[in-house]
């Protein structure tokens, strides 16, 4: 019975379709029905650490029950290649028991706090005979039914950096910088068309003004006008530039019109 | 100029189709009796870990891996901005944007290749070994790249 509870929240979503015998179906669906009583325990898939430096080994749990004074944290270390799994570390009524006579003999520290649900403890000056698995075990009475979690230690000579750093920043960096720069190139280009397009209207009034009243400051305008044409003109073809500043006057007008 | 359109979206597209190949096909290195590409090199020599990574190693090989990926963003991004500026650009008109991101695309696997090239004994620790045909894809999508990207830009649009 305690087995069968264990996996029952994984399989709870396809069991109907696939139970095999009704017995199974029916005790799978009481078990929908009742509150889950399983406690589920996280820790990290593996971790890496260099050799002589500490690392630390999370581990947290789920619990449909508060978190009661009787809980208990216990990780079980499997060298590499070996068979056996021994306990290192014992957390029990608001006290840490650390392996004393092991491999990891005052090298373990207890980092963890109940009241937040972690459990973790940190190993101090790796060695590369550390490599292997740790298991997290949590009790928290009356919840105690649940799989163990597991992680797995690699230590190195250097730490590798973490995959997919460099590839991110390449990517996301040239993405940037290519961003960057069409934003700039378009800002430029937008902000030439507004001057160009302020150019030409003030260059119209200018035209209107001239035309409509031929008042005292006709002469101040029509002294500045050539100098603007030219500016235009010189923008759009150089060869006819000079002529016409020269005689383009009435000719540019009618084209405005 | 039907035909002509056709034969850019065409080389266009076997660009994209290089870079691809190129990218996922695990034949950047053939050796005795195993192959290794961009993705699958440490992991393929499981049976010394410790060697397979070294920090030194990796941020080359993910430098590689980085430029391909971004070789076939900037061509999809090229070839979607191809077929925006196809209907919205005016008679006349060079396609610019278009042009400067498959010369990206172009740059991109260039220095992946080469990247590769000087670095790849860096993580490849196995001296018998040869380039893969997914080596060579990648340096001939590198001159397609630019060239459909300088056509690009040479062309001007008529309606």
């Amino acid at each position: 019975m305690l087995r069968a509870l264990a996996p029952a929240p994984a399989m709870a979503p396809g069991a109907p379709s696939s139970s095999p015998s009704p017995i199974l179906a029916v005790l799978l669906f009481s078990l929908v029905l009742s509150p889950a009583q399983a406690i589920v325990v996280y820790t990290d898939k593996e971790v890496h650490g260099a050799v002589g430096s500490p690392v630390t080994l999370h581990c947290s749990f789920w619990s449909s029950e508060w978190v009661s004074d009787d809980i208990s944290f216990t990780w079980r270390y499997q060298p590499e290649g070996g068979r056996d799994a021994i306990s290192i570390f014992h957390y029990a009524k608001g006290q840490p028991y650390i392996d004393e006579v092991g491999t990891f003999k005052e090298r373990i520290q207890w980092v963890g706090d109940p009241q937040w649900k972690d459990g973790s403890i940190v190993i101090h000056n790796l060695d590369y005979s550390d490599n292997g698995t740790f298991t997290c075990d949590v009790k928290n009475p009356p919840d105690i039914v649940g799989k163990t979690s597991q992680v797995t230690l690699y230590v190195f000579e250097k730490v590798p950096t973490r995959y997919g750093v460099v590839l991110g920043a390449v990517i996301g960096g040239v993405l940037g910088v290519v961003l960057l720069l069409l934003a700039l190139v378009y800002l430029v280009r937008y902000c030439w068309l507004r001057r160009q397009a302020a150019l030409q209207r003030r260059l119209s009034a200018m035209e209107k003004g001239k035309l409509h009243k031929p008042g005292k400051d006709t002469s101040k305008r029509g002294r500045q006008t050539p100098v603007l044409y030219a500016m235009l003109d010189h923008s759009r073809s150089t060869k006819a530039a000079s002529e016409k500043k020269s005689k383009g006057l009435g000719e540019s007008r009618k084209d405005k019109k | 100029m039907l035909l002509l359109l056709l034969g850019i979206i065409v080389l266009h597209v076997a660009v994209l189709v290089l870079l691809f190949v190129s990218t996922i096909v695990s034949q950047w290195l053939v050796g005795h009796e195993y192959a290794a590409d961009l993705w699958q090199n440490c992991t393929a020599s499981t049976g010394n870990v410790h060697h397979c990574f070294s920090s030194s190693v990796n941020v080359w090989l993910q430098s590689v891996q980085a430029t391909m990926i971004l070789s076939v963003i900037f061509s999809v991004l090229s070839l979607f901005l191809f077929f925006c500026q196809l209907f919205t650009l005016t008679k006349g008109g060079r396609f610019y944007i278009t042009g400067v991101f498959q010369v990206l695309a172009g740059l991109s696997v260039m220095s992946a290749a080469s990247i590769f090239t000087a670095r790849h004994l860096e993580w490849h620790l196995n001296s018998d070994y040869s380039y893969g045909f997914a080596y060579i894809l990648a340096w001939v999508a590198f001159p397609l790249a630019l060239l459909s990207g300088i056509i690009y830009v040479i062309l001007r649009k008529r309606e």
